[in-house]
């Protein structure tokens, strides 16, 4: 077995009082004081662990906030004294996108780098917005390939960013045409910058070091140089270069050509004279790959189109942070702006040679499965390792106002942890949906709609037919 | 009520020659009387919907127990104090409408009725809280939840499929029929291979759930309720406990891509093998029981060395075509040649060629098992995001099979998601036979849907654990009864539905979709069906000409 990509890990355990979705409330007066208190039945010792904790707390609710919700102790206490309730923090975590079950599993995955499980089937929604319209498909008998237990152990996540040529031509057997260079990534996935929403932390060092042990590639503004890396990592700045993509900011002081060299890719932002700039840091750094970030607003989808047709190979469509269409009244989703610069590149016929990175809403695993099904090489995303600090997504994060997770002052060993830990866990999820899906390749998930459904789709193929048309929402 | 039946009469029953070494397999069987008890919760508090406080006004008068038909007010035998109102079997505000409201009917003022809080707490989108309140009153009662409750039972909160699915009742039935010209039986084998046409009693079987996934007694109360009501329930992956054998008739052997406990005495003491290709919690991925869980019990009958963690792998690595799938089915057939097979499988997008493809192969059952359900533990990923929905693989598979013309030489069964009598009409109206459920008789133990049942020792309360202290919490009559009355409220509540359409069988309700509405469509396909019924704007589901209810989507568990 050739050697396989690994990302060791170790478990990183929370600073903060975990905030769990449930919590018991304990009417303290009238109760019975009885000897068999259901409180010591928990079986997962909740009253007694957190106990300690509880005392600390100034205002008298009694919440567990590790409670698993089994109401044990609640229907078995004599006096009825007991009640569970949705813990008005949990419910308060993030955003109408963000949600809190999104919030709480990326804390989970960040403290044990692994793939959450839970029993009882699904509780969700039927089907939602953006991602949550679309399911992804699941083979009976094809596998990755025939050995190992699940197959799995054959799948590679790579995939490659740059131009890749349409055809090689060949004269007296040696290979003429130009050859670009590519460069490959264990994993789609891509850390970005901080939205401009979330300013606050710095956490350029963690995530520079953690790109580093997993080998994926990390957007870092230009201005931010060379302070994202702490004094330790500047002492062997070369380690880090490899992982580094420089987002080149027309404003800020340039990047000296030498570390330019170090690294593989670039990104500028998407400007009149972009392609002239792209070409000028080709001509500078030979063999760099320049990618070119694409805000999706209202005109993002056809100037993605536009610039690949004069030449561009690499663009990064970022959509704002929920995903959506950036400044628009009735924003479509990611995955839709996606789907139509995809299909576009099909048709204009240069599809296969460049590449798409697509930003913007991408939360959890499954929406990079699902962005690359759509039409995406690769995804990139911020906010998943900022809430793997613990960060609430609360709408704090300003300079000025304090984070309330503490974000300012952490660790370097449990801030470089943690975000390993979620790339570790996204990896092994990745693997989970293709293997499910009889894939070995991730490169050639990219835009197979055949092994995707929609939601939309469904709802019009199976069951137009029996109940007609669709009422509009 | 068990009595044992001596294996020559099950030969008969049979009405087939059966080969010797079927018959060297047969142990004397335990039968299990079908009747309707009451089944009691088994907390101390058991949930209520509405609470009722007694303040310290309360003169022990007794006149709002006179009152109250529910028996909410109790004062026990010797004590001049009430005891704490059992709440749960208060019927709520609807109360009001009645003359016997103790709220306004106590002389001292001294009782009070507050919305439960807690519930909020309780059920998710898929099984919201007034669901587990239903089906733990139908697992107590066996009868359908009494309307004063005003629980929304039938549909949960997930905000598409079954949820949005309704049935169009005629105005009034077509035709007067009795509770008892009503058959709920269907016939799992439509093929004329000469193997027994073998029926069950209702239109849906107990789903596989291994020991080490759930307790003993889990598995046994559900072997018994299938005994009851002539119907089945499943090994699951896990192999054949020696306990299960006095219901062998009654039992499914599942043959999944481990083989644990697969052997030629476990697939020729059934009358059914399943084969299990995928299952709908983890569609595509195999099982991973922990080393820990891999008990010296777990590891004596999966005949594997104790603590090593067991992979099923994903597939069956001896299955790369319909050809092999087709030698795995009459190996089987060849092993018990009075069993019928059926194919479990998951709901990809070309759900309808798998299921065209077992059938050539030879199945009796195509067994879709949607994304939806599962009981087992299963990544979080897999459970929302892979494979379809049940509701459009059974309408698509159905289809395509009426198409290929295979529809009526084979059984189709689905599952994935399947949590009331509702459910069950529906899945047969847009194209299935019957259904497998799973969770639904979990909850009829009293399972709260905490989904923590792979977490530490297991389920807390103690269902689906193998944990020696954690499973005492409950009996194997009570956990029998609970669900022999799950099943009968079920029964009764299909059977309202097919009265009102006036249909004998369930049989007739079979790819009837044109009975149901979609409340996210206009409804405008297909109007002019055949015997179609009268339109109806009733959007309930519910019979007896109830009010129809607001369907409430968007409320968060
Ligand atoms: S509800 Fe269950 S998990 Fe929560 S504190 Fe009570 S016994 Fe423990
Ligand atoms: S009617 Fe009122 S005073 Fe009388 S026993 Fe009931 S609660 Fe007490
Ligand atoms: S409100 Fe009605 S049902 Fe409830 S306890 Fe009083 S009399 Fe009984
Ligand atoms: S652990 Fe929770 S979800 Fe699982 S069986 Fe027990 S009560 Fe049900």
């Amino acid at each position: 077995m050739p050697e396989k990509y690994h990302i060791s890990t170790t478990p990183v355990p929370p600073r903060l009082p975990r905030i769990g979705k449930y919590g018991i409330v304990d009417w303290r007066e009238d109760c019975a004081r009885c000897h068999n208190c259901v409180k010591k039945a928990c079986v997962y010792d909740r009253h007694r662990q957190e106990s300690a904790y509880l005392r600390t707390l100034k205002y008298s609710n009694f919440l567990f906030f590790e409670c698993m919700g089994c109401f044990y102790c609640v229907q078995n206490c004599t006096k009825e004294l007991l009640a569970l309730t949705i813990n008005s923090e949990y419910e308060n975590l993030g955003n109408q996108y963000w949600t809190p079950e999104i919030i709480q599993t990326t804390w989970q995955q960040a403290e044990t780098a692994s793939v959450p499980v839970s029993g009882a089937g699904y509780r969700g929604k039927f089907a939602g917005r953006g991602f949550d319209a679309m399911w992804t498909d699941m083979s009976e008998i094809v596998r990755p390939t025939r050995d190992g237990i699940h197959g799995r152990e054959y799948i590679s996540t790579s995939v490659d960013i740059g131009r890749k040529p349409a055809h090689l031509e060949f004269k007296e057997g040696r290979i003429v045409s130009e050859t670009p260079e590519i460069l490959d990534i264990p994993i789609p996935l891509i850390l970005d910058m901080n939205p401009p929403e979330f300013t606050l932390p710095r956490l350029e060092p963690f995530i520079l070091e953690a790109v580093r042990m997993t080998d994926i590639i990390a957007i870092v503004d230009s201005t931010k140089w060379p302070e994202c890396l702490n004094e330790k990592q500047r002492q062997r700045m070369d380690a880090y270069l490899p992982n580094i993509a420089f987002h080149l900011n027309s404003e800020a002081p340039e990047i000296p050509k030498d570390v330019l060299r170090k690294t593989r890719m670039v990104e500028i932002p998407d400007s009149d004279d972009a392609l002239d700039r792209r070409a000028a840091l080709r001509e500078a750094v030979p063999g760099i790959v320049v990618s070119i970030r694409v805000p999706l607003n209202k005109r993002g989808v056809d100037r993605a189109v536009a610039l690949v047709d004069q030449g561009a190979d690499v663009i990064h469509g970022v959509a704002d942070f929920n995903g959506n269409e950036i400044n628009v009244k009735n924003p479509r989703f990611i995955k839709d702006m996606i789907r139509e610069i995809h299909t576009r590149l099909i048709n204009s016929g240069a599809r296969d040679q460049v590449t798409l990175i697509a930003g913007g809403g991408i939360a959890l695993p499954e929406h990079m499965a699902k962005a690359l099904l759509c039409g995406a090489d690769v995804v990139s995303s911020y906010l998943p390792f900022m809430i793997a600090l613990e960060c609430r997504l609360c709408s704090d994060c300003k300079p000025g106002l304090s984070c309330p997770a503490g974000l300012e002052a952490i660790g370097f060993d449990y801030g470089v942890g943690r975000m390993r830990n979620l790339i570790a866990a996204w990896y092994l999820q990745l693997i989970e949906l293709m293997g499910a899906m009889g894939m070995r390749e991730a490169r050639r998930l990219r835009g197979d709609v055949g092994r995707a459904m929609f939601f939309e789709q469904m709802e019009e193929e199976i069951f137009g037919t029996l109940f007609g048309t669709r009422k509009q929402a | 009520m068990e009595h044992f039946s001596a294996p020559e009469n099950r030969l008969n029953d049979m009405g087939a020659v059966l080969p010797a070494n079927t018959v060297r397999t047969m142990v004397p069987q335990v039968d299990v009387c079908r009747e309707i008890a009451p089944a009691p919760p088994r907390y101390r508090n058991e949930f209520a919907k509405y609470v009722i406080f007694r303040s310290d006004a309360c003169v022990h008068c007794g006149h709002c127990a006179e009152l109250c038909p529910h028996h909410v007010h109790v004062r026990k035998p010797g004590y001049t104090l009430f005891a704490m109102p059992k709440s749960y079997l208060c019927t709520g505000k609807s109360c009001e409408k009645t003359g016997y409201y103790c709220i306004d009917q106590c002389p001292q003022h001294a009782l009070r009725m507050v919305e439960n809080p807690m519930i909020r707490a309780l059920g998710d989108y898929r099984w919201p809280a007034d669901m587990l309140l239903g089906t733990w009153k139908m697992a107590e009662t066996g009868e359908p939840p009494a309307e004063e409750y005003e629980l929304n039972y039938q549909t949960g909160n997930s905000g598409g499929g079954f949820d949005r699915l309704r049935f169009r009742f005629p105005e009034k039935p077509p035709a007067g029929l009795s509770d008892d010209e009503i058959d709920t039986s269907i016939i799992l084998n439509r093929r004329d291979d000469g193997r027994p046409k073998i029926a069950i009693d209702v239109p849906w079987y107990g789903g596989g759930m291994s020991f080490g996934s759930v307790s003993n007694i889990t598995q046994l109360s559900k072997a018994r309720a299938a005994v009851a009501w002539n119907t089945f329930s499943c090994t699951g992956e896990g192999g054949y406990m020696e306990r299960m054998r006095p219901y062998d008739g009654h039992m499914i052997t599942q043959v999944a891509t481990g083989l644990f406990g697969v052997r030629e005495e476990t697939i020729q003491r059934v009358p059914i093998v399943e084969f299990k290709y995928a299952q709908g919690a983890k569609p595509g991925l195999g099982g991973h029981l922990l080393g820990d869980k891999n008990t010296p019990a777990v590891a004596k009958i999966r005949e594997a060395v104790v603590g090593i963690s067991l992979f099923s792998p994903f597939p069956f690595h001896s299955v790369y075509s319909i050809e092999d799938h087709m030698k795995h089915l009459d190996w089987i057939k060849h092993i018990n040649r009075r069993a019928l097979v059926s194919t479990k499988v998951s709901t990809p997008t070309d759900v309808d060629m798998v299921a065209v493809g077992s059938f050539s192969a030879g199945t009796h059952i195509i067994h879709l098992d949607g994304g939806y359900g599962g009981t087992g533990a299963a990544p979080d990923i897999a459970k929302k995001n892979i494979a379809m929905p049940i509701e459009y693989a059974i309408a698509k598979v159905h289809k395509f099979l009426v198409d290929e013309g295979a529809r009526d030489k084979v059984a189709l069964i689905a599952s994935g998601g399947v949590r009331t009598a509702h459910d069950i009409a529906k899945a047969i109206a847009l194209g299935a036979d019957g259904v497998v459920v799973g969770t639904a008789e979990l909850v009829a133990l009293g399972c709260v849907r905490c989904s923590r049942c792979s977490a530490g020792r297991g389920c807390p309360r103690g269902i689906a654990t193998t944990d020696p202290e954690l499973v005492t919490q409950m009996d194997l009559e009570w956990g029998t009864q609970r669900i022999i009355n799950l099943y009968s409220a079920w029964r009764k509540d299909l059977i309202g539905i097919l009265k009102r359409f006036g249909m004998r069988s369930v049989r007739e309700l079979v790819g009837r979709s044109d009975l149901l509405m979609h409340l996210d469509f206009n409804n405008d396909a297909g109007v002019n069906k055949t015997d179609g019924p009268a339109k109806s704007q009733n959007a309930s589901a519910k019979g007896k000409g109830r009010k129809p209810k607001k369907a409430n989507t968007e409320q968060k568990p």
